[in-house]
């Protein structure tokens, strides 16, 4: 009885910290990425090729001082940035890394991680509200309704896979795209031809439920200083950077999972935790690709891009898969 | 008062984008009273970086003023600077060989090329984009790395002097710039793929920004801005000076009004300066680049002098009134970012302040011209 | 509806062409110089800060005539000299002459702009732009140039 629970909290630990080493790290990687797509180094002076900066960021932003404005309300202030970084982490206990690496199998498994990311789009706004700054306000009021206008289609490419597949488990979802790549779900079928379609809708919104470019109003630095993260200093500050960055390596993961195949190899042959590595990084560099190459779009572009594209789109999808899948 | 703000429906905010602002570029504030995201109405306010050139031009020589003019608008700063020496040639009655005159006209277009390629980096900065502004960079080094090789200074040359220039280019110069231009057209069709092609950018500048030519005409508005809403008026082809009559280049003028048509009649302006350097390179001839009779104490005979020069943001203008002493008596600039910059209140009115912020982008200011 | 699907065709096509040119530029060397490791060379014409130019004995050429002084737009030159008498032989006899020996030549860096009229006013060629650019201080003592010490000091 003892070893299981003791098996469940390794289990745990080793989960969370794989989720707050890669949030570290992934600053690193995008910050030399966006540096060799300028042209420039990135940073290379603390350790070789830079591999110390992110300690060193956050030694530094430990020991600064958190400053709270004078008439935030200090409980919601405190809160935001905690609720930025936990839903992240905690939605790594159920992604399964490979057949049988995974902290805790849940049958409910994608029900569970969006609802936690649900929570995360309530910690921009408490950022933003809680410091009693007008450029917050401004900024979390655009992110709010862009994290809850890009669930909706983001729901609905989920349904249309948990329909084909008919389980919410996330094993089993992969379980399902074994054996080469012309079974993962990207790849159209006879019963859902639009499956590509179907996976840019999904990219697309994890790109904007993560508040990354071109959707960044949130903290659109150009116009509103920071934005919902105007008045954090210090470590408020710090949490909410590695929530971001944990944030997109679980919508990686998730477009792995359900798109393309988990930790099965293109050829079928070495299924394997690495493949699911790979993948995961391959999709995070696009993220990162796509953030240093394209501007931002306006609040109307974005609102309009969810619901007259996105849904319209992702909807058509999910009845046609549904009346194929009758006839399949 | 403690809490977070209540905003109620019909109230409006006062939102300062204030004199530090990473979108306004300079010392610049803007008092805007908004309703949620619409502007209901702005006011900027200026003379944050008032340093009196005008004054220093009544209290110096006519020799001294020169380093000031390169600080008004430090990234155009030869087209400025060849504004006064062309001024003050006028009123001391100087004669400038001709070889003085190719070359003035070569580091003039140069040098605008390098005020767009900044322009163009932080203007798709402003709208989120950040990479261009490195490409644009990069580009512009080849430039600076040029001039410097020639005046000895990056960014405020000293370069004209009444009658010439201060020293003369060498074959070296003629071999960097000539390798320069077909490399620069390629970099302006990586542009055009990269951002002008992009729908994201698109929808971000088209119909946005509207200033019409009837708003052009009321603040006296010029340069690129003028030349986005229809007006065809360009200083070089409508009041020639210098050596201009003898370059065939095109002036873009764009029809549609919004922020999208500036930034295509800036991209093309590129262009067609690497036409005219061109040209110069090809025509230059030999010669001496000071005047044989040059003054030793330039004194004009009093009167009234007005020279307009077409510089990277619009119709730059210097008159100097004199009394026959050797320091001017009334030394005026006409600064083109002035006009441009007033009427950003009444344009902005009912937008939301992203797009006000794209197009003050696109109306290309730098504040310390504005307030000299 | 044509042009609804033809605009996000086109969109998503504009969208890879951007994509495709940022990838290009991902493989493309660092522009950047890696500052104090490496250094550029400074062009021959750079307008560093003035120095005086000294003459085959290793004085100054400056005969103190106060040209540059007074063509600076911000008045950061000073320098004095004084009279001095000497011996030359003119026809065969023994004449004293005076002539003016520069003794102190400053230079305050501070609200230097670097435009050149000095060294452009100067009949004689005794100063000429140095190719200093490393200049950092937290004294503003530091940029008030003593001119013939650092002429001393570079001969010695």
């Amino acid at each position: 009885m003892s070893l299981t629970i003791l098996n469940a909290v390794i289990a745990v630990v080793i989960a969370i910290a794989f989720a707050a080493l890669n949030a570290a790290y992934l600053v690193w990687a995008e910050r030399r990425g966006a540096g060799r797509i300028q042209r420039r180094p990135g940073p290379n002076v603390n350790g070789p090729l830079g591999l110390l900066q992110p300690p060193a960021d956050g030694l530094k932003l430990m020991t600064k001082q958190l400053v709270i404005p004078g008439g935030a309300d200090k409980a919601l202030f405190m809160v935001a940035p905690v609720l930025a970084m936990a839903p992240a982490i905690m939605s790594f206990v159920t992604i399964p890394f490979s057949d049988s690496i995974v902290a805790r199998s849940m049958d409910i498994g994608v029900l569970m991680i969006f609802a936690f990311a649900s929570l995360g789009a309530m910690s921009v706004l408490l950022a933003g509200w809680s410091s009693r700054n007008k450029y917050g306000v401004m900024a979390s009021v655009r992110a709010v309704s862009q994290n809850i206008s890009y669930e909706i289609p983001m729901l609905i490419t989920v349904i249309t896979i948990v329909m084909m597949t008919g389980t919410m488990n996330l094993k089993e979802l992969v379980a399902s795209q074994s054996g080469g790549i012309w079974n993962w779900n990207i790849v159209p079928s006879l019963s859902s031809p639009l499956m590509p379609i179907s996976f840019l809708i999904f990219f697309t919104c994890s790109l904007a439920e993560t508040n990354r470019a071109p959707f960044d109003l949130g903290e659109a630095e150009s116009e509103l200083v920071a934005g919902f993260h105007t008045e954090y200093g210090s470590m408020g500050f710090g949490l909410f950077f590695m929530g971001e960055y944990a944030n997109i390596v679980i919508g990686a993961s998730l477009i792995t999972i359900l798109f393309l195949g988990g930790w099965d190899c293109p050829l079928g042959l070495f299924p394997g935790v690495w493949w699911f590595l790979l993948k995961i990084y391959v999709l995070i560099f696009s993220f990162i690709w796509i953030r240093w190459t394209f501007p931002r779009t306006t609040i109307y572009g974005l609102l309009n891009l969810s619901w007259k594209i996105l849904i319209p789109i992702s909807l058509f999808n999910l009845l046609l898969t549904a009346g194929l899948l009758k006839v399949f | 008062m403690s809490g977070p703000i209540h905003i109620q429906p019909g109230e409006t905010f006062t939102l300062n984008v204030g004199p530090q602002h990473p979108a306004t570029h300079g010392v610049l504030r803007v008092k805007m009273e908004m309703d949620g995201e619409y502007i209901v109405k702005a006011e900027t306010v200026l003379g944050y970086i008032h340093r009196m050139h005008e004054l220093m031009g009544e209290n110096r020589t006519y020799p001294q003023v020169l380093p000031n003019l390169s600080r008004l608008d430090y990234l155009g700063a030869l087209g400025y600077t060849h504004g006064h020496v062309l001024a003050v040639e006028r009123a001391a009655g100087i004669e400038v060989p001709e070889r003085a005159e190719y070359i003035r006209a070569i580091t003039v277009e140069l040098n605008r090329v390098a005020s767009h390629l900044f322009w163009f980096g932080a203007f798709v900065m402003d709208l989120g984009g950040f990479t261009p502004l490195m490409y644009a960079i990069e580009d512009r080094e080849y430039i600076l790395d040029m001039l410097e090789a020639v005046t000895g200074s990056r960014l405020t040359y000293c370069y004209y002097r009444f009658g010439g220039l201060y020293n003369d280019i060498d074959d070296e110069f003629i071999d960097r710039a000539r390798a320069f231009i077909p490399r620069m057209r390629k970099s302006l069709k990586k542009y055009d793929a990269l951002v002008t092609g992009n729908i994201i950018f698109r929808k971000r500048l088209e119909g946005i920004g509207p200033i019409s030519a009837e708003m052009c005409r009321k603040y006296g508005a010029t340069g690129p801005v003028a030349r986005g809403a229809g007006i065809n008026f360009d200083v070089r082809k409508n009041e020639p000076y210098s050596v201009y009559p003898e370059f065939d280049f095109d002036v873009p003028v764009y029809d549609e009004c919004d922020s999208l048509a500036r930034y295509k009649v800036r991209m093309d302006e590129m262009e067609q300066s690497l036409r005219i350097i061109e040209q110069g390179l090809d025509k230059l001839p030999d010669g001496p680049i000071m005047p044989k009779k040059k003054p030793k104490l330039i004194k004009p005979p009093a009167g009234d002098y007005y020279q307009a020069v077409e510089t990277a943001r619009g119709s730059f203008g210097i008159r100097i009134v004199s009394d026959g002493t050797k320091n001017a008596y009334r030394f005026k600039l006409r600064s083109p970012t002035y006009s441009n910059m007033s009427l950003f209140d009444e344009a902005c009115e009912g937008m939301m302040i992203m797009d006000a912020l794209a197009m003050m982008g696109s109306l290309d200011l730098v504040i310390p011209e504005i307030d000299r | 509806m044509g042009a609804y699907f033809s605009e996000i065709f086109r969109g998503l096509q504009s969208l890879a062409t951007g994509l495709g040119i940022t990838f290009k530029e991902f493989f493309k060397p660092v522009v950047t110089v890696p500052y104090p490791y490496e250094t550029i060379k400074m062009s021959d014409r750079f307008r560093g800060h003035i120095e005086l130019v000294e003459n085959e004995e290793g004085k100054p050429k400056c005969v103190a005539c106060g040209m540059c002084q007074r063509a600076c737009p911000s008045g950061c030159i000073s320098l004095a000299s004084k009279s001095v008498e000497y011996e030359v032989e003119v026809k065969g006899e023994m004449k004293t002459k005076k002539k003016k020996v520069l003794t102190k030549y400053n230079l305050n860096f501070t609200t230097c702009s670097l435009c050149g009229q000095c060294v452009e006013s100067c009949n004689f060629g005794a100063i000429t732009f140095s190719k200093e650019y490393n200049l950092a201080s937290s004294r503003k003592e530091d940029f008030h140039f003593d001119l013939l010490n650092r002429l001393k000091e570079r001969n010695s």
